[in-house]
Formats: structure tokens, sequence, C-alpha cells
């Protein structure tokens, strides 16, 4: 270890810090502004993951991030090294993921000059952090590490961004390691909110078809089991949405799935019929809800959070409680009393009877199939990623989670090129666990270079691309709502993704028949040395339902393609 | 005490209207741009702003005037109050305030209009702070309204320019402001 107190530069308190913060693996790579930071690492026992693309190391540390519950960290130079990392910070304040970004910056006596890769990275994602710095001191490391740490994993949590002067991790640091925060304005913990608490117990006593609705901010909190212990003490029915999944078992008897645009058709029925929903860390998107004249009309509202914004903001609630959702529902199942709901679980199992998910598999191999496949070989026993589109919903639909931290995809930004990666940093944060990655031919393509990083450091983790050689979600809306207009999803020219994975030196499966789907995931799930792919040829032309489109209700919801046009979507994309 | 504070919170209205925020920061770079990109991104404008020290030097208050719906300006409010540099936001009803605002005017008054427009300098207790041949600057302090009326009877003796601080204002009696 390099210095004393007295000649420790920045860089070198900075890492310590990170250090003390028992930051395992940093994700990034290199460049002029950061070389100081990079130096100080070679002394350190983290581990530094080079990527290959500053992108791929924003969703590496989210999928950490998710995966373990802790910040994940990245690395990168300033410039275009900062700027590359733009789509993962804003993916992780969408979704709520706790992550530091530590960017190089030019010298701070050129800052505003226009100097060699100078990019105000401050400025420019102001509106997509939780918050950020640029450091004007070398002693001020130290506290803002600090602050960083306690900010993006406190409250709501949310990605934080340090930018850093080359002057100032090359220059001396003798402030304290442990230099104490500076925060009047972040608030403590909040006492918890007996007053709402009771008035939701009340609301939830009186209800007869209640339906609990659980978000990303009960995986988040850990309220899992307390959510467990309401449902079954209510005999209430849950439906989760899609970063909801894990946080309640999805086999469990009272779970309908999840709800919204390509939810569950007993899902989406039972927020038509409902008398009382009880958001538990969602926040009543417009994924769910693309109408908000006619969700789940005239039944009451109830809503936990922890972000006192979001109380009010889309919906207004008949009773609220702000903070943390365990600690809440564990208090609120003191004062409930279990209801008489067999009618209303009668109900919601003839729906589940009469529209069950399905697919044919007969007629070309099916997305459907080869993840349901999935499903079954790994008894679901692994944690999940997926990039954003068709196999996304469809991975959402048949891939059932039972367990809290093993579902990891880009709700809030539906960022494409988000799976690959995340499932490289979720494989990083827990080696004894399987991950696999399903994602679609068009989103791998974005961040695929990332198989070098996996590749080199053997991670066992499967790569599932669903291959239909198209943008399918934007081929399916075309189809749908533009009269088959085709635009600019025609993915010809995709690449031999076997030969692809080869080359890189990872394990490569190909599955093209229906009849193989079984036998080859089976042989990829067993291999064991380094990742591997599998490529499934999947039929290019299918659709996603049931479907709710943008800007409709449950009421809306579509079970199959309509005979009729379809008029086009009023809602938000 | 809380660290977000609206006043009638329940109360929805959606009409346009004016509203007035105190926002207690601490004194870190950035804040004021961070605050900006909250109202510019709900489609409020602000009107004015207002940002000094406060007592203490690690502080500082901004009172901030901005027209749009209540609903959006509570969901404003709201996300300023998140932001980490925010200490307090407060809502501002008429009657709970003491409120000022401060201007200088330039008027095209030459010998002649002189005598006339002393009257209404007088009258509005403002005073002249320059003197030329054609010209005259006037200082005048007061709630917005009464800056607005001595304004338009000045109008038409040709104003030249006004600068306007933008509102300040301060809590009566125990209250924070
Ligand atoms: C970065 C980014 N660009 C564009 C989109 C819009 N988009 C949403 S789904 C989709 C198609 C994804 O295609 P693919 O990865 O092949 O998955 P599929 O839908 O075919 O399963 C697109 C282009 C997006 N979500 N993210
Ligand atoms: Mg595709």
């Amino acid at each position: 270890m390099s210095g004393t107190e007295k000649t420790r530069t920045g860089a070198e308190a900075l890492v310590q810090c990170l250090e003390n913060h028992g930051v395992e693996y940093i994700f990034g790579l290199s460049g002029g502004a950061a070389i100081p930071i990079f130096d100080a690492l070679v002394d350190s026992k983290i581990k530094l993951i080079l990527v290959r693309h500053e992108q791929g190391a924003t969703h590496m540390a989210d999928g950490y991030a998710r995966a373990t519950g802790r910040p994940g960290v990245v690395l990168v130079t300033s410039g275009p090294g900062a700027t590359n990392t733009v789509t993962g910070i804003m993916t992780a304040k969408m979704d709520s993921v706790p992550m530091i970004v530590l960017t190089g910056q030019t010298p701070t006596f050129v800052l505003g000059k226009d100097a060699f890769q100078e990019a105000d990275i401050l400025g420019i994602t102001l509106p997509i952090v939780k918050h950020s710095y640029l450091v004007k001191q070398s002693n001020d490391i130290p506290r803002i590490v600090n602050e960083a740490f306690h900010i993006t994993n406190t409250g709501r949590p949310g990605p934080v961004l340090i930018d850093l002067p080359k002057d100032i991790t090359s220059g001396v640091c003798t402030a304290a390691l442990d230099s104490p925060m500076d925060l009047p304005g972040y608030p403590e913990e909040a006492k918890l909110d007996q007053a709402g608490i009771l008035k939701m117990a009340e609301l939830l006593n009186q209800s007869q078809r209640p339906l609990l609705l659980i978000g990303h901010g009960a995986v988040i909190a850990r309220a899992g089991k307390a959510v467990v212990k309401l449902a079954e003490k209510l005999n209430s029915p849950v439906t989760n949405t899609l970063l909801g999944k894990g946080a309640f078992p999805e086999t469990h008897c009272l779970s309908v799935g999840m709800l919204g645009m390509h939810g569950t058709a007993y899902a989406n029925k039972a927020l038509t019929r409902c008398d009382l929903i009880f958001s538990i860390g969602s926040r009543w998107d417009d994924r769910i809800n693309g109408d908000t004249k006619k969700f789940c009309v005239g039944a009451k509202r109830l809503h936990v959070d922890i972000d006192p914004a979001e109380i009010g903001k889309i919906l207004s609630p008949d009773a609220y409680a702000i903070g943390d959702a365990r600690k809440i529902i564990e208090e609120l199942v003191k004062h409930v009393k279990p209801l008489d709901t067999k009618d209303w679980i009668k109900e919601l199992n003839g729906y589940k009877k009469k529209y069950p998910l399905k697919y044919k598999k007969q007629g070309g191999l099916k997305a459907q199939h080869v993840i349901d496949e999935m499903y079954k070989v790994t008894k679901g026993k692994v944690i999940v990623t997926t990039d954003v589109g068709q196999h996304q919903m469809w991975a959402a639909q048949f891939f059932l989670i039972d367990e809290p931290d093993t579902w990891l995809t880009s709700g809030g930004a539906g960022t494409m090129g988000y799976g690959f990666p995340a499932a490289i940093g979720a494989q990083f944060g827990c080696p004894d666990k399987t991950v696999v990655a399903i994602v679609g031919d068009g989103g791998f393509q974005m961040t695929l270079s990332e198989l070098a990083t996996a590749v080199i450091h053997k991670l066992h983790l499967k790569v599932l691309i669903i291959d239909n050689k198209y943008l399918g979600m934007v081929r399916q809306w075309q189809e749908l709502f533009f009269d088959n207009r085709l635009s600019g999803v025609d993915l010809k020219g995709n690449p031999d993704f076997v030969k692809l994975a080869e080359a890189y030196g990872a394990k490569a499966f190909r599955i093209k028949r229906s009849a193989d789907v079984r036998k080859v995931l089976t042989k990829a799930m067993e291999y064991n040395d380094g990742p591997c792919v599998i490529h499934a040829e999947v039929i290019k032309e299918d659709n996603v339902f049931p479907m709710i489109p943008a800007g409709k209700s449950a009421y809306d919801m579509i079970i199959e393609k309509p005979k009729k046009r379809m008029e086009k979507p009023t809602g938000s994309t | 005490m809380e660290k977000v504070q609206t006043s009638a919170t329940e109360q929805k209205l959606t009409r346009r209207e004016m509203h007035t925020i105190s926002v207690f920061v601490a004194n870190k770079p950035g804040v004021l741009v961070r605050i900006a990109l909250v109202f510019a991104r709900r489609g409020f404008n602000v009107d004015s702003l207002v940002v000094s020290p406060a007592l203490d030097g690690h502080y500082s208050r901004m009172t901030i005037t901005a027209l749009g719906d209540r609903e959006t300006l509570i969901q404003i409010i709201k996300q300023v109050g998140k932001l980490v540099d925010v200490i307090r936001v407060t809502e501002h009803i008429e009657q709970a305030v003491v409120e000022k605002e401060f201007a200088l005017i330039k008027v095209a008054a030459d010998a002649a209009k002189r005598a006339e427009v002393m009257l209404l300098v007088d009258h509005f207790k403002a005073q002249t702070v320059d003197f030329t041949e054609d010209s005259l600057i006037i200082q005048v302090t007061g709630n917005t309204e009464k800056l607005d009326s001595f304004i338009s009877l000045l109008e038409k003796y040709g104003i030249i320019e006004i600068v306007r601080t933008g509102k300040v204002l301060m809590a009566r009696g125990k209250e924070k402001t």
C-alpha cells in the first residue's frame, strides 16, 4: 500500500474509501482523465472488470446491484467515456437501483475551456441521477464518497455520479477517510405512520374483493415475507408488476401473476373486478394503468411508497403510508382480519381456467416454448435477466419467479442492451448461482461485445437469444396498429450467433426445431466451463398476448389478434 | 419539521395561477440548476427568482414565483423537496407572509412633465435616485400589486427601462419561511 496519511493522493483516498464501503468489483474502462484512479486500483483488493463499452459497465453495475442489494460501481474516463454511461444511469434511475458512477474529468484549471475530452457530465446527467458531485478539492473526496454511498442505497435508491478532475485525484488528500457527511437536507428514515396504517387496515377489513399489487419497492424493501403474511391472513389475491416479480411467489395459490400491458388475463380481469387495490411499492405507472380514469373503477386505493412524491402523482389514494414497505406491512398485518374471499378467489380461478397463458408447439419453433422449457429445465432456480421486447414479455409470462432479486429487467426505461451485461454483473455478485440472460436478437447486438468480458472471467452464465430476425415488439405494433406497414424493423444481416460466440471463445448451441428444445437446453445448463450462448431461431412473426393497447385500461384487454383493424394507441409509446 | 409544506394540499385547482414558493437550501454548487430543472420539466414558467445567502452562509434562501396549475405545483414541490441539497420547501398563501419587491424605473420625464411624475413618486412613497436633463430614475418598494400600478401610471410619461428584483417574502409570526 502506497502512502501514509500525509502523502495519500486523492485517487488513493478514493480507492480506500471504496474498499471501506465493501466494494468488491468496479466495472470500467480507462482513459486519460481517469488514469490516476486506475493506477490506484493496481494496489487495491478491489477487482477491476474491464468492459468493452461503458454502457456495458453501467448495466453490469446495475445487475450486480439488483442481484445483491449492494451498490454497483462504475469507473470511466471523461468526455465520451462519461457520456457512454448516460443510458445506464437513466436505466438505474428509472428502476431505483443503487449505483455509484465515477467519471474522470479534465483538470479543474481547464474546466469550461473545451479542453480535450471535456464534457459537462454533471450537467448532462442532472435529470437522471439521484444526486451528483463535481469534486473541487482532493480533501473533499472521503466526505463525498461517504455521502454517495449513503444516498445511493437509502430511501428510494438511485444512481449517484461523482465527477473527478484529474488534478483532484492526483493531488494530495489529507482528510480522514471517515470524514463525516454533511447532508442537512437529506431526510432521516421517517417514523412509522401509525394513523395511515390504521386507516389502510380499516379499508382492507371492509373489502370483499381486495387485490394486492406488488411493485419493485416491495422487492427493494425486502417486504416479501411480510406481504405473504398479509395476503395469507387476508385471503387476498396478489398481482405483481414486471419489476415486482419475486417479492411474492408467483407460484403461490393466491398469485394471479403479472398485470399490465402484457400481463395475464386473470390479473387484468382482477383489476376490473376488485373493490380495493393496494399498491405496495408500485407507482401506478402507465404500463399497468394506461388510462387513469378507468383504473379499477370504484375500488378503494391504498398506497405504500417510500417516496412521498409518488403519493398522488398518478392516482390519489384513499389511504396511504410513506416509508419502508417491509416495516409498514409488518405493522399492518397486526391490524387486519381474515376476510371471506372464497367467492372472489373462485371467480379468479375461473378466469385462470378460461384464459390460461398458452402457445402451440406445432407450426415452427416458438419463443414461448423455448422460454417455458428454460423455466422447467432450471426449475426456476436461477437468476434471470432479460432484454427489452417481445422476448421480455414472454419471459415475464412464462418464467415464474418465487425469490426476490432473481428477476432483473429494465422496466421504467425499457433499455435494449440491458439484459446481457446485467447478467454479467449479477453473475459476479452471485457466483454460486447460475444466471440466464434471455435476450432478443436486436437488443443483444447493442452490447454483445461484452462476450469478451464474460469469456475472460469464465462466467458460467447462459445467454438465450430469442432470434426472430425482427425488432419484434415494434413489428407487432406495426402489424396491429399500422396496417402491417413494416418500417425499420427487419434485422436482415443478423450474424450467425453460434459462430459469433465461438469467435469470442464462448460455447454455443443452436435450437431450430421444437423437438430439440429440452435436449439442447439441458445440455447448455450442464455446460460449466465459461459462458454459453444458445441461439434459438424462432418463428419470425408472432405476437405477445394478452395485450392492453397503450393508453387503454384493463377493460380493453385483448386476448388474441382482433379481426378488425385496431385504432392507433393514444397512450405514451 | 416536515421537509415539504404545501398549503391546502387537498384543494386541487387546475387553473393556471401565480404561486410563491420559498426554498431553503444547503449552499452547494448546482442546487439552483437542479431546482430550475424540476420546474422546466413540468412546464412551469419561473416568473421571478431571488437567491440570497441565509443567516448562516452555509445556507441560501430562494423565493420563486411561478405560473402554472396547482396540481402540477404540488408535484413540483414534492420533487424539489426530494433534492438532496434542499432542506425545506414551503408554499405560501398570501395572508401568512410579508412580501416585498423592489424596482428601479427610468422615466423619460423632461422638465415639463417632472412635476406630475414627482406627485406620483410622492404618493407611492418612492424616491428619485438619479436626475438628468430628460430622464430620472425612481426607486420603489412594496408588494407586487403596488409596483404594478405605479408602473402602469408612469407608462404615459415614457418608461425607458425597468429592473425589478422579484418578490421576497417572510412568514409572519412564529412560522418559519
Ligand atoms: C435502446 C432502445 N432502442 C429502441 C427501443 C424501442 N424498442 C422496444 S422493443 C424493440 C424491439 C426489440 O427487438 P429485439 O431485441 O429483437 O427483441 P424482440 O422484440 O424481437 O423480442 C425496440 C426497437 C428500446 N426499447 N431501446
Ligand atoms: Mg427480435
